[in-house]
């Protein structure tokens, strides 16, 4: 495994302790289709989260949140649609979270949470 | 609450209108959005804002930045607001303390310098008359803006030290950051350069004599002559026989030159009329303002309480010409474009220059000119009547005799002409005053013929020449006012015979020659 994929991983791995720790159930991750991947799809209450993840060494290129474009999360949107499709259910609830996780490798890792963007 | 709020101005013409900046921190992903009408400079200020506030050491949040400027309504343009919406964006992250009623203006470069921004003096103003006195600029705008009265304001080099000012962590801050002032400088103030002297003129005892009547009442000036008579000469020593400009038209003046001027070039008020010497091959724009978006000031307007100079007047575009009757009547051009309507004062005094034909050679016997007569005709007859209307002196101007040539140097200096003229001013001023008005070129004739009626011994000639057709109605008020000129520089208290007799010279001479 790449050492960026390695970091994703980790990032991941994160992202759900960090989901959980606020009383949100994981339901799948690395979910995949032909049109992408949903990094961790997760149920909040009634509502079903899916939610994207992004890792970064440091800041240098930009805030992990500003990789996530307009494109990205039409995406995310359609890919939302396509799991419940895929799992035969009917979740009225439905929105997409980003997750950021900043990981210089040495002290704590930053993990910062959006809810419900576009 | 994640809300900061800060305060700049507008400046749609020369008039100044506050705007209040509101900046909101969004809880989702990162963009930044400028509302309330910017334009384009306005809207790269984004680009400007994150990279200078990064470099200085406070970056901005990385969450969705909504700044709006409120008029919504008000079309807002330029850089000037750069730095009203950072201080809005970092008082809602919470990064500084409120700025109260504060107004910033100023431009970011992206090291996180404050830059210079033109009109400076008008925004101060209308910022002090709206009640907002406490004002923070560049450090290169700092003289111009000082000049307000009422103004407190505060120069700042560097967006890190401001922030420093206003409770910003110092421990963060890039404050050993000092921009070279040089870079901002520009050119240095470009301050008129002394006035040519009357001294320099030989002869044209007729003309100096109309030059100083023209200064002293304030009348508009046309020149006829050929070329190399010293019409341009004359022209450009009109300026140095003005009386200097009082603390209100220093204002308006320094005002229009702040906002025509490179950034940072104004220091100090400008207390001398300008001099405006546009080319003849200038557009309708170019002399009363305009341009795309919002119109700016022309030539006229930059020769607010100065002269307006047109060598060559018959080669301007007729239209052009034409263009300037309004401010001659009301001192204002008011210039309408798509992104508003624009008012500038353009109280000038006009002086014209014309060759007497196309060839330039009909003077005196006019024996070498090529120029058939309805060429000659043609050629004066392109500047309009109602615009010659309104010009108190035409004169025509001859060349140089050897006599006169050969004697130079015991003519009489700037100085002393210009002494006489601001006694003659003092004097109508005096006796104006009760009218509220200031130069007798301002007079209408209503109380030319009224409160100022003249004996009738002294308008003889006048009426009987106004009997023979000799003369208009219009044309008489303007001899009346000429010769009032006439004997404030006398020192009489009453325009008498001679001077009306003078009066007429000076009002007839071109219309003999055309």
């Amino acid at each position: 495994m790449k050492s960026k994929d390695l970091l994703g991983r980790r990032g991941e791995d994160l992202a759900v302790g960090y989901l959980e720790a606020l009383g949100m159930l994981v339901v799948e991750r690395n979910w995949r289709c032909p049109e992408g991947e949903i990094d961790i799809v997760a149920l909040d209450g009634d509502a079903l989260v899916i939610a994207e993840v992004k890792t970064r060494r440091t800041l240098d290129y930009g805030h992990p949140f500003e990789a996530v474009g307009p494109e990205k999360l039409a995406r995310l949107h359609r890919l939302g649609a396509a799991w419940c499709r895929d799992r035969e259910l009917r979740m009225p609830l439905r929105r997409v979270d980003v997750v950021a996780v900043v990981d210089d490798g040495g002290g704590e890792p930053v993990v910062e949470h959006l809810k419900g963007v576009g | 609450m994640a809300l900061g709020r800060t305060y700049s101005v507008a400046l749609v013409g020369l008039n100044g209108y506050m705007v209040e900046v509101e900046a909101d921190i969004g809880q989702t992903l990162p963009a930044f959005v400028i509302l309330g009408l910017p334009d384009a400079s306005l809207n790269e200020a984004k680009e400007r804002i994150r990279s200078a506030a990064k470099n200085s050491g406070i970056p901005l949040s990385r969450r969705k930045i909504t700044a709006n400027l409120i008029p919504a309504s008000l079309p807002k343009r330029g850089s000037g607001f750069d730095l009203a919406v950072t201080m809005a964006v970092l008082r809602a992250a919470n990064d500084i303390k409120p700025t109260g009623r504060t107004v910033f203006i100023a431009e970011l470069g992206l090291d996180g310098r404050l830059r210079p921004v033109r009109g400076i003096l008008p925004a101060v103003m209308a910022a002090v008359q709206a009640g907002f006195p406490e004002v923070v600029v560049a450090q290169a705008n700092l003289a111009e803006a000082s000049l307000v009265p009422g103004a407190t304001v505060h120069g700042y080099r560097t967006l890190a030290r401001l922030a420093l000012d206003f409770g910003a962590d110092p421990q963060e801050l890039a404050l050993d950051f000092e921009p070279d002032d040089a870079d901002d400088a520009g050119d240095g103030p470009a301050l008129p350069g002394p006035c040519p002297d009357m001294a320099d003129v030989s002869g044209q005892g007729e003309a100096r004599r109309a030059l100083e009547v023209a200064a002293a009442g304030a009348h508009h000036l046309l020149l006829t002559g050929p070329p190399g008579a010293g019409k341009t000469m004359l022209a450009e020593r009109l300026p140095g026989l003005l009386p200097d400009l009082g603390d209100h038209e220093s204002m308006e003046v320094t005002a229009i030159h702040s906002l025509c001027g490179l950034p940072s070039s104004t220091v100090q008020l400008l207390r001398r009329p300008p001099f405006e010497n546009p080319h003849h091959s200038a557009t309708a724009a170019a002399i009363i303002g305009g341009g795309s978006g919002l119109p700016r000031p022309g030539a006229a307007s930059r020769a607010h309480r100065g002269v307006l100079f047109l060598d060559e007047a018959p080669e301007y575009e007729r239209r052009v010409l034409d263009a300037l009757r309004q401010p001659l009547e009301s001192g204002e051009l008011v210039i309408h474009r798509s992104a508003g309507t624009a008012a500038y004062p353009a109280r000038f005094q006009l002086v014209l220059a014309a060759n007497p034909c196309p060839c330039g050679k009909a003077s005196g016997k006019g024996l070498d000119c090529t120029c058939t007569p309805v060429m000659r005709r043609r050629y004066l007859a392109r500047m309009s009547g109602p615009l010659l209307d309104r010009v108190d002196i035409q004169l025509q101007v001859e060349r140089v005799s050897l006599a006169d040539f050969g004697q130079a140097g015991d003519e009489e200096d700037t100085a002393s002409v210009a002494h006489r003229v601001r006694d003659a001013r003092a004097r109508q001023a005096e006796r104006l005053r009760c009218f509220g008005l200031e130069t007798n070129a301002q007079v209408p004739g209503r109380i030319l013929r009224g409160d100022l009626r003249l004996a009738p011994a002294a308008t003889r000639i006048l009426d009987q020449s106004l009997e023979r057709g000799v003369l208009t109605a219009r044309g008489y008020d303007r001899v009346l006012r000429l010769a009032w000129t006439l004997a404030d520089l006398g020192r009489r208290d009453t325009p008498d015979t001679n001077d009306i007799g003078q009066a007429l010279g000076l009002r007839q001479a071109a219309a003999a020659a055309a």
